[in-house]
């Protein structure tokens, strides 16, 4: 008798999944390692707070990163209220099979799949254009904030409909209202989904060029207020590696600075959320 | 147990200790009372009283409609899509399904006990003091005298007493059942409805909670639907019989709990009762 283990088909199967698993892996590690061995001679602290120079090639990226952020924050303020009350109606107030609630799924399963480019026009036009917000800081988070959304209505409803009915119905039979339940139980049992769905969205805000092309534009110097343009940083490394000849060395640290960025970012939303709504949730 | 309800069954007036007791009085009147799914019927055309600060067993099969009469008492049925409730139930006078009834006072003074345990994700102390907060018991001293006359209530007082802030799901099982039972009683409810409050507990726990239910009959209406007939002969003093016929719940039969057991009027009670059907 040949144990389970040994069985040819068994193994071809055991290193077949290991391989795709590794292969990944590798990918990733070979683009770091890259990004690292390009890009880590650039850094330093002068680096992150001085102003570019000669087009980028010198200098850093200081008002890059505070129009990153400053984009980035304006993104968030505005998905984050709209994206939740979407969710929270999806999940909690629309009827089951309701023809509203299946059109509004639809659209946000269609606009998840639309291509940032499209994003950049409707927004250039709606915000830019039609408000009249010009290509300033607002224009380029708000239109950031329209991409962002269904990742995080729909991330968020499924952590909602995850929550067991039972919570529900428990609160319903104290006479608690359905804005208490919400609030004290439902929202919080839903925090980890709606932070990996904050999370996704904040990293599909960070690595955006197209969109903020056409809204935010690529003004390089440091904005003065949310009505200024601004250069985010995936713009800028796109500018420097595209236009700028002799910018590449710049590019690779500004995309080592990118990422590292995403994570902390995505550190500091995990430990919000938690820290927000996780706090009050205790489950053994 | 001795077999018998909290005070002898069927007393009229109060215990000595001045207690409140079961006396034939009705608390809940229902009359003509049917349910329907999606206009499917389930229960129709049920009526009875449930006498005051008594323990009332309602027996039966699955699915003759006992779990959706409980829970129209307390308008649960309201968040049920679809579900139509039809005919009346009076409070004090004034009938529940009336559009100017506030659910949330409602659903404070008539208390629910689900099958599962229930507690919410939070400590075991925010398990009682936030539904306290929300109905707007403002004085922290208060809530916490009440959150421990609620937990000494339902015995869990000296199991916690060290770990209010340890998550409630952390409890055992019969522990978080009557954690349910001490987060509806800080409310100060009239009436309980318990949905088969001990059929997810081992038989020990559930024993606790029997014992507890007996205990709080009497300051406290139950109605209680229960699958284990034993456990309606040993705590109820009154019971009613559901059966289904042609796919709609009835009401067969209503009683005193002795004479519906040892002496049913209807046949199918008698069936049911000495485990001949159902």
């Amino acid at each position: 008798m040949r144990s389970a283990a040994t069985r040819p088909a068994e193994r071809l199967f055991t290193v077949a999944v290991w391989a795709a698993a590794g292969a990944v892996a590798a990918v990733f590690a070979w683009m770091l390692a890259d990004l690292v061995a390009a890009g880590a001679a650039r850094l330093s602290w002068s680096f992150l707070v001085d102003a570019p120079a000669s087009a980028g090639r010198a200098g850093g990226i200081g008002p890059i990163l505070v129009s990153t952020l400053l984009i980035l924050a304006v993104a968030i303020a505005a998905a984050l209220p709209l994206g939740l009350g979407t969710a929270v109606w999806l999940a909690e107030f629309a009827r089951r099979g309701s023809r509203a609630a299946r059109r509004v799924r639809l659209a946000l399963d269609v606009l998840a799949g639309v291509p940032s480019i499209v994003f950049g026009l409707f927004g250039n036009a709606l915000f830019s254009v039609w408000l009249g917000l010009g290509f300033s800081i607002l224009s380029g988070g708000l239109t950031l904030a329209c991409m962002v959304l269904p990742i995080l209505i729909r991330s968020t409803e499924m952590g909602l409909a995850a929550v067991p009915e039972d919570w529900r119905r428990g609160a319903a039979a104290l006479g608690l209202s359905r804005a208490a339940a919400l609030w004290h139980v439902i929202l919080p049992a839903a925090a980890p989904a709606l932070s990996a769905g904050l999370m996704l969205g904040i990293g599909r805000a960070m690595a955006e060029t197209a969109a903020l092309i056409f809204t935010s534009g690529y003004v390089d110097r440091l904005p003065g207020s949310l009505m200024d343009s601004g250069r985010a940083l995936a713009v800028h490394i796109y500018e420097l590696s595209m236009n700028v000849t002799g910018g590449d060395a710049n590019a690779y640290a500004s995309a080592l600075v990118l990422i590292a960025l995403l994570l902390v970012i995505n550190g500091l939303a995990a430990l919000l959320a938690e820290r927000w709504l996780g706090r009050r949730i205790v489950t053994s | 147990m001795t077999g018998t309800a909290p005070c002898a069954p069927y007393t009229l007036g109060d215990l000595a200790e001045g207690t409140p007791c079961c006396v034939p009085q009705p608390h809940l009147e229902i009359r003509d009372l049917s349910i329907a799914y999606g206009g499917q019927p389930v229960l129709a055309g049920v009526g009875l009283d449930i006498p005051r600060g008594c323990i009332t067993a309602l027996i039966g099969p699955s699915g003759c409609g006992k779990t959706s009469f409980l829970s129209a008492l307390n308008r649960l049925t309201d968040l049920i899509p679809g579900c139509t409730v039809r005919g009346i139930v009076r409070l004090d006078g004034g009938d529940v399904f009336d559009a100017q009834v506030d659910t949330l006072a409602l659903r404070r003074r008539i208390g629910m006990i689900f099958q599962r345990p229930n507690p919410f994700p939070l400590s075991i102390r925010r398990n009682l003091d936030m539904p306290l907060r929300e109905h707007g018991v403002r004085r922290r001293d208060e809530r916490e005298d009440r959150i421990e006359a609620a937990l000494r209530g339902v015995g869990l007082w000296d199991e916690v007493r060290e770990r209010l802030d340890a998550p409630a799901l952390g409890l055992s099982g019969g522990q978080q059942q009557r954690l349910c039972i001490a987060r509806a009683l800080v409310l100060q409810p009239e009436i309980l409805l318990m949905d088969e409050p001990c059929s997810a507990l081992d038989p020990l726990a559930s024993a606790v909670v029997e014992e507890l239910i007996l205990r709080l009959a009497g300051r406290h209406t139950i109605v209680i639907v229960t699958h284990n007939l034993a456990q309606a002969r040993r705590i109820a003093n009154y019971a009613a019989f559901f059966w289904m016929t042609e796919q709609v719940g009835k009401l067969v039969e209503f009683g005193q709990s002795r004479t519906l057991f040892d002496a049913p009027k209807h046949s199918l009670t008698a069936a049911y009762v000495s485990g001949r059907s159902g």
